[in-house]
């Protein structure tokens, strides 16, 4: 049973790592700063996500599973308000987004 | 003062939960400063007609973060399938979602929930209109389809002391 969980951990750490990873590359390689919020968010949700998951089944029925799940809690509510507090000052504060589609 | 009660309440609870030490010690220190943090928020007034869960409906709420839970992880796979495509297929849009919701805690679960799925971030919130800013024309698409929105307005019970019930 263990190695079950060990290998779910792993799975699980990897492809968070992966997420945050791939959410690095996307604040480098997108154009300007709004686009680069998405990628921001790919590694604030999914991979941070993946990461708890897997500490989750490390961590089995316990207190620090619950801290853990606090923490997953707190992230899903700060994240997007944290996102948007961006967002919006920079919208107000005369930025504009760049490479927009003209419909 | 039921409300600032559950305030304490709630707040013994995450003490607990947090510390995992029951000496006698450490449980004082523990009620003394949730006690303290009661009174300051009191005084404070910072709790306020929304501190109470009662304006959603639990089954819905719960089943409302399965959806958008798996939504998340659609649109993170979507978003990182574009980061890394050599070719970069981005089309950045700006664009409008009318909300539904009755209340203005639905309307801040709607624009999070915006903002938590990769793709689209909400940026500004007017009257009954939520600003978007989409990564490329697929997600924007899917916003626009109003799927969200009406998912979001069913998990409301909105309370008569609510400012915006019955305006709509």
């Amino acid at each position: 049973m263990s190695v079950v969980l060990d290998i779910a951990t792993a799975l699980c750490l990897i492809g968070g790592a992966a997420f945050i990873i791939i959410g690095g590359i996307g604040l480098i390689r997108l154009p300007d700063f709004f686009t680069r919020l998405h990628a921001a968010g790919c590694g604030e949700t999914l991979g941070a996500w993946l990461v708890l998951l897997g500490l989750l089944f490390q961590s089995g029925w316990s207190l620090n599973s619950v801290k853990l799940i606090m923490i997953f809690v707190l992230l899903v509510l700060t994240g997007p308000t944290a996102t948007h507090a961006l967002a919006k000052s920079a919208l107000h504060g005369g930025l504009k987004p760049k490479h927009l589609e003209r419909d | 003062m039921a409300r600032s009660l559950y305030l304490l309440i709630f707040l013994a609870i995450i003490w607990l939960l947090l510390s995992g030490h029951y000496t006698p010690l450490l449980l004082g220190l523990g009620a003394a400063s949730c006690l303290l943090v009661w009174y300051i928020s009191e005084r404070m007034d910072l709790v306020d007609h929304e501190e109470h869960p009662l304006h959603l409906h639990p089954i819905r709420l719960i089943l409302y973060w399965g959806w958008l839970g798996g939504e998340v992880v659609k649109s993170n796979i979507d978003v990182a399938r574009r980061i890394i495509d050599p070719n970069l297929p981005i089309q950045p849009k700006l664009l409008r979602v009318r909300t539904s919701q009755k209340t203005e805690l639905g309307q801040v679960i709607y624009a999070n929930s915006i903002t938590l799925t990769p793709g689209t971030v909400s940026i500004d919130l007017e009257g009954y209109e939520i600003e978007v800013h989409a990564l490329a024309a697929d997600p924007a698409e899917a916003l626009l389809d109003g799927e969200m929105d009406r998912r979001v307005s069913a998990v409301e019970r909105p309370q008569p002391e609510d400012p915006r019930s019955g305006q709509r």
